[in-house]
């Protein structure tokens, strides 16, 4: 076996992940911890100034609710997030974080965040829920309030730390096991609670770009499904794992569409100058009610313009020559102040995709885009797993106790059915339309129960030493299988003996992505389709056993993509237990292309057994608070 | 290659346990070259193009060059980011230049107090209420059912 140094970290409060939710963890875990006594440790797997899905910084906050002006309720913003989702949320959780969310966004500001603001000193908003903000640095001050909060306490952040494996005691979580990525070292985490913070997953299907834009994904590609990897692995129980996100952007780089929908006031046409949500606004009875509310839900958006794709009528385009010269032409008489307005607008035009998408300004420059002149294309992405989003995936997790009716209330909030493993960001299913700001919120709220948690469950679980070299060898293995075959051929990459990650990586992607409702079907699938990919990923599993990596980064990828598998594998069984099409514009059943509100007006729920190795479905009731 | 670093100007972070670029990557896809002593993207068809090992490198010696199975040629995008603002010089295919200068951050660089100066409002660590509010909410009280 490869030789590596053990090195063993005993803790009480293990945060598992450097992104948004992690670091709103890390910042309130760090206030109780200090009266309480409690031990805290960090471990990310980057660096945790430009670690997780904020690394390059975003445009826009898309969570603030408004209590203390008056703006929204909270009950408005539950309703927001169940009729976008088509009925299929957890109010008590999304409550959980509205209420809170306004909080964490004044923090921010006091951090050092710019934030918009209006001539009365209000924020800017780009839509009712949306505050614009100049966020290149979103990240790194954010992360910079976790460390010095964390700092503190004398806590230690283990940064470029990856982990794999859970480690139970009975069935409580009892901490993980892992590799650094720089140097030979095998680390053992002993915990009493453990915070699961480690991001959705990109990369489960294939990409529409596969060559060198391979990287160019939405959601960054660092985001390898470790969060439902972990929780599967010990045993929790999942919640909405069909419910993958689509999103529509500019074609290509993905830069976001939001300052020309919002702010320019852009029409999207086809190729023939047809609106899709005009006339094909008869289709939106057949999703109702929900296609029948303001805002019409993301997906069903997008499956207006895909129809249209469908139908021949592609491209569709952003019309922002339109948008401008409709702008134009309200300032007729003055061309002074309309000079001066675009100037304002080309500006935050171009900060929009500067702040969290610099690929896009790239893709237009070098088109020689000027939009005044030119509409640019829009197209549907291929599919991401995202709970924090418009998407919803991730752990069933127990909502608070003055908010949750007690089918959702079995202990500390945003606790998973594993005892002591708290589930927060893309890690938490159900409660969608977190975004940073709730994602980061969703910490909050997790770190203090978490410490709770610690306090009254002062135990330290068991850690079998057995069950750890057993991990510790098979996580290895990549390596070592490298070295035992890669002398049999003259080339490393083709070997009989062995499946590099990259290649692994492409051999899951084409299955979902041809079978699972990918971008190259159409976003359809049927039964017959979801079997055959059942069998396929069964295959790619046995052939996991013989990854092969050459060095610690590769064995990171190793890792990675079995990661993505055990994703596609629990989405797959999800897709396939759900009879009906509920998110027409995510994925179709074309066997059960219809909803039914009847049967599956319902969380469908996966476990897998750590024990058996058995999966379970089953159906859980929406119970509604507003 | 989305990022690519230049000969001429990457000295690898000499006397440095590891590079800045290699340090910041959020991919790890940022290594050194040990025989010349020079960085380089590993995996280029794994960049997000977040441009953090641009903006961290020290001797401004990486660029982003777009992907090239989509990107036409002979744009480019260079930030120049300073404690407070970035300046970014958009350069078109057609030679044509803009340029943007944002905020970044209204504190300086390492003051970020984790409770943002907000007072506590409850001692009690079974109550649903955080450690800044009701104070931070600018509520008096945090909503409930």
């Amino acid at each position: 076996m490869a030789d590596f140094q053990d090195v063993k970290v005993v803790t009480d409060l293990l945060i598992v992940g450097g992104g948004m939710s992690a670091c709103g963890a890390a910042v309130e875990a760090a206030y109780w911890a200090k009266k309480n006594n409690v031990k805290v440790t960090l471990i990310d797997k980057a660096a945790m100034d430009r670690s997780g899905a904020v690394a390059m910084g975003l445009s826009a906050i898309n969570q603030y609710v408004g209590l203390k002006d008056g703006q929204n309720t909270v009950e408005d913003y539950i309703n927001y997030v169940k009729q976008d989702l088509m009925g299929i949320a957890r109010d008590d959780l999304v409550a959980s974080i509205a209420r809170h969310v306004d909080s964490t966004v004044h923090l921010f500001e006091k951090w050092g965040l710019p934030i918009w603001k209006d001539e009365n000193g209000g924020y800017v908003h780009e839509g009712r829920w949306q505050l614009m903000i100049n966020g290149e640095s979103y990240k790194v001050i954010v992360a910079e309030a976790a460390k010095n909060a964390l700092k503190e306490i004398n806590a230690e952040i283990y940064e470029r730390v990856f982990i794999v494996e859970p480690l139970l005691d009975g069935d409580k979580i009892a901490g993980c096991v892992g590799f650094s990525v720089r140097e030979n070292k095998f680390y053992t985490f002993q915990c009493k609670a453990l915070m699961v913070c480690m991001g959705g997953a990109v990369h489960v299907f294939r990409p529409r770009s596969t060559g060198e834009g391979l990287g160019r994904a939405w959601y960054p590609p660092w985001n390898s499904g470790s969060s439902t990897y972990f929780t599967l692995k010990a045993g929790a129980e999942q919640t909405c794992q069909e419910i993958r996100f689509i999103p529509v952007r500019f074609k290509d780089a993905y830069g976001p569409v939001g300052a020309w929908f919002l702010l320019f006031k852009s029409r999207a046409t086809n190729a023939l100058g047809g609106e899709y949500m005009v006339e094909r606004k008869a289709e939106l009875e057949n999703w109702a009610p929900y296609g029948l509310v303001k805002p019409i839900p993301a997906n069903l958006r997008n499956y207006l313009g895909m129809l249209d794709v469908n139908e021949g009528k592609g491209p569709i385009y952003m019309r922002t020559e339109e948008a401008i010269q409709n702008l134009a032409n309200k300032y007729k008489d003055d061309e002074k102040a309309f000079k001066k307005k675009m100037k304002e607008l080309e500006a935050e035009a171009w900060e929009d995709f500067l702040d969290m998408t610099i690929s896009q300004a790239i893709l237009w420059a070098a088109n020689d885009i000027q939009p005044e002149e030119k509409s640019s294309e829009i197209a549907a992405a291929e599919p991401y797993f995202i709970g924090s989003h418009s998407g919803g995936s991730g752990c069933w997790v127990s909502g608070p106790a003055d908010i949750a009716p007690p089918e959702y209330h079995w202990g500390y909030t945003n606790m998973s059915t594993v005892p002591g493993m708290f589930c927060v960001g893309d890690a938490s299913g159900a409660s969608s339309h977190k975004f940073s700001s709730g994602s980061l919120t969703e910490g909050r709220i997790a770190g203090k129960e978490a410490v709770r948690y610690c306090v009254e469950n002062p135990d330290l679980p068991k850690i079998d030493d057995a069950k750890v070299a057993e991990l510790k060898a098979a996580i290895l293995k990549p390596l070592d299988v490298f070295e035992a075959n890669k002398g049999l051929t003259t080339d490393p990459n083709i070997n009989p003996n062995y499946i590099r990650p990259k290649m692994f990586m492409f051999r899951l992607q084409k299955i979902m992505d041809e079978y699972a409702a990918g971008v190259t079907a159409a976003f359809s699938t049927n039964e017959k389709q979801l079997e055959r990919a059942l069998e396929l990923i069964a295959l790619l599993r046995e052939d996991s056993a013989n990854l092969a990596a050459e060095d610690l980064h590769e064995l990171m990828r190793c890792w990675e993509n079995v990661q993505r598998m055990w994703q596609a594998e629990v989405h797959v069984r999800t897709m396939l237990f759900r009879k009906e099409t509920r998110w027409p514009g995510y994925y179709f059943r074309s066997d059960y292309p219809k909803m039914d509100q009847e049967n599956w007006k319902c969380f469908v729920n996966a476990k897998w057994d750590p024990k058996t190795g058995e999966w379970e479905m089953s159906k859980k009731p929406v119970i509604e608070l507003t | 290659m989305p990022s690519f670093v230049k000969v001429d100007k990457c000295d690898g972070c000499k006397a440095l346990d590891k590079t800045a670029c290699q340090h910041i990557c959020p991919n790890d896809l940022m290594a050194l070259n040990k025989e010349i002593s020079k960085a380089y993207n590993l995996e280029p068809e794994m960049c997000w193009e977040c441009y953090n090992c641009v903006k961290i490198c020290p001797q401004d010696a990486i660029e982003v060059r777009g992907y090239a199975d989509f990107v036409p040629m002979g744009a480019n995008v260079i930030p120049m980011r300073s404690s407070d603002s970035i300046m970014w010089t958009v350069k078109f295919r057609s030679g044509q230049i803009k340029r943007f200068k944002f905020p970044i951050r209204t504190t300086p660089e390492g003051s970020a107090v984790p409770d943002g100066g907000f007072e506590t409002g409850t001692d009690d660590l079974k109550s649903p209420v955080l450690f800044t509010e009701p104070a931070s909410a600018g509520l008096d009280k945090i909503w409930t059912k």
